[in-house]
């Protein structure tokens, strides 16, 4: 070792005195983040070093812990497999929870949205018996609940109330061979009566053969059986024969397409109109009505009529069923009574103003009532499209 | 021990002459070296190329033939010049703790009383010297320094021929063996 040194002597000494410089000079200088060099070599000159003693600490530990000590692997796997057994059963229990709250949601978009008065309930059990086509509700005579009233979803009719308890009620579903409703079909307005077979399809009666029913037609409730009112749906059309004297129509009932826990039951129904395009069966979201713009004073002092827009919330069609709504309050009149022949509200007013409305008689018609200039169109009341020729 | 002037390369380290200097003149010159370095071009800017310090230690590492000496010579010089200058100490210690280092060692093997050949080393060690610290200004210290070659070369020229010079005058300093 000794005379190792004295024959590096040069160099060694060399390598020092170049060593003590460098530290000098890192000690003096900063590097562009204001940290002295020194750090910086030390940090840079050690870090690698720690990662690699901390590599072989880590693996070493890591070898130990998963290859040689696996005395408690057995246990802590069943423990996991145990665990991943319940979390299934929870996301089972969460998904169910989804779609009810789904389903709530839907229902309670489409009570907002029909004029009939409704009342929720749920399904909580089904009749005895393999056959059955029975349920019961957890509503009855005490909310108010009777016989013969209809049961409907956010997809389409249910059945109907066959026995109202104080607490329960039963529920005749349209699958029930003794079920029957009066149904018209969407395109042509085929008017038929939905029968249950006792299986999942129900059958669409008494539709003369020189009918034309499409399949995927949609049916809708008629209101002619004053169970399910008018312009609820009903099923799609599965399949169509001719036959003798009616056509063999088998229907895919639509309200039992997504569940049964949750309905809604027509405490007092309200006719509506069928609509023009076939149920989409997603809930559609209906975005908060448009603030009322402030009216121009000129416009005001004027006397014009603002141009028609929607007043209530949702779409026009929503503003212009209230408008009826509002008529036949006005007049003391409850839609879904009254007797066939009885006087029905008078619609000729709808739309006006009120003032106009209050003279109950066509502008122009009352002296000095004259509408001015422009505002005779706005003035008229909207034409009754159901007493077109061709309807 | 006999010493020839017209070899350039030396059979063995033992035939080399060291030549022996008094602590006193050696401190001295280095010394009035660093100041002519500090102050001399304050007052003539056109001395500025001259590398006295640099001079003075390529002299004493060659003519002392000792590595460690020359390293130290070297070390010694050039942080009094770092300390003389805005530069971090250690640049210029490094620098011509190197060149001291390497100049003792060649002076080991060849004849550096041959005045052809102490242009040569002189010349050849300036250059060494400004590219090492160009190097290490880049490397430690971050500094965008441009390195002029034609500049470079032509000022280890001239230093070599003032180095010449001044070498003769430094023989006359030497301790009669």
């Amino acid at each position: 070792m000794e005379s190792f040194l004295n024959r590096y002597r040069g160099i060694t000494i060399l390598l020092l005195v170049l060593f003590a410089q460098l530290v000098l000079l890192a000690v003096q200088v900063k590097n562009g983040q204001d940290v002295r060099m020194i750090r910086v070599w030390t940090v840079t000159a050690v870090s690698p070093v720690a990662r690699i003693i901390e590599g072989f600490r880590g693996g070493g530990a890591g070898f130990l812990r998963h290859y040689i000590l696996l005395h408690d692997a057995d246990a802590e796997n069943r423990r996991l497999q145990a665990e991943v057994d319940k979390l299934k059963i929870d996301n089972i229990f969460l998904k169910n929870e989804l779609d009810t709250a789904n389903r709530g949601q839907a229902l309670e978009v489409l009570q907002s949205h029909i004029p009939s008065k409704t009342l929720a309930a749920t399904m909580f059990m089904t009749g005895a018996g393999s056959g059955s086509r029975v349920v019961y509700s957890d509503r009855g005579s005490l909310f108010g609940v009777k016989r013969g009233m209809a049961v409907v979803t956010a997809d389409g009719i249910v059945g109907k109330v066959t026995e109202a308890y104080p607490t329960a009620s039963e529920v005749q579903l349209v699958t029930d061979p003794d079920f029957a409703a009066g149904v018209v079909s969407q395109k042509n307005g085929v008017l038929g009566t939905l029968k249950g077979q006792g299986t999942p399809l129900c059958r669409v009666d008494y539709v003369p053969t020189d009918e034309k029913v499409d399949v995927g037609e949609w049916f809708y409730t008629s209101g002619d059986d004053r169970i399910f009112p008018r312009g609820f749906p009903a099923g799609v059309v599965k399949s169509v024969r001719n036959g003798s004297p009616y056509k063999e129509i088998y229907l895919d009932p639509s309200g039992l397409q997504h569940g049964l826990e949750d309905v809604l039951i027509l405490i007092e129904g309200v006719h509506m109109e069928i609509p023009a395009t076939p149920p989409t069966g997603q809930p559609m979201y209906i975005g908060p009505p448009v603030p009322a713009a402030p009216q121009p004073a000129d416009a005001t002092a004027a006397g014009q009529a603002p141009p028609a827009r929607p007043s209530g919330p949702g779409t026009a069609a929503d503003t212009l069923k209230s408008q009826y709504q509002a008529v036949g309050a006005a007049e003391g009149h409850t839609f879904g009574e009254g007797e066939v022949g009885s006087k029905p509200p008078d619609f000729t007013h709808m739309g006006l103003p009120p003032s106009a409305g209050a003279a109950k008689q066509p502008p122009g018609k009352a002296p000095g009532a004259k509408p001015p200039a422009g505002q005779e169109q706005a003035a008229k009341p909207p034409v009754d499209t159901r007493e077109e020729p061709d309807r | 021990m006999s010493y020839s002037g017209e070899r350039i390369l030396l059979s063995s380290e033992r035939e080399g002459r060291i030549s022996r200097f008094r602590v006193w003149i050696m401190l001295g010159v280095a010394l009035a070296a660093i100041l002519f370095q500090a102050y001399i071009p304050l007052f003539f800017q056109f001395l500025g190329f001259l590398e006295l310090p640099l001079l003075v230690v390529v002299y004493f590492a060659l003519m002392r033939r000792d590595q460690v000496a020359g390293l130290f010579i070297g070390a010694v010089v050039g942080l009094a010049q770092d300390s003389l200058s805005r530069n971090p100490l250690g640049m210029f210690g490094i620098a011509k703790t190197l060149v001291g280092y390497f100049a003792s060692s060649i002076g080991l093997r060849l004849d550096v009383d041959n005045v052809a050949l102490r242009f040569v080393l002189t010349f050849f060690f300036f250059l060494f010297h400004q590219f090492l610290y160009w190097v290490m200004a880049r490397a430690l210290l971050a500094q965008q320094i441009a390195l002029d070659v034609q500049k470079t070369l032509l000022l280890g020229l001239l230093n070599a021929v003032v180095g010449v010079s001044l070498y003769h005058f430094l023989d006359k300093l030497r301790e009669k063996s």
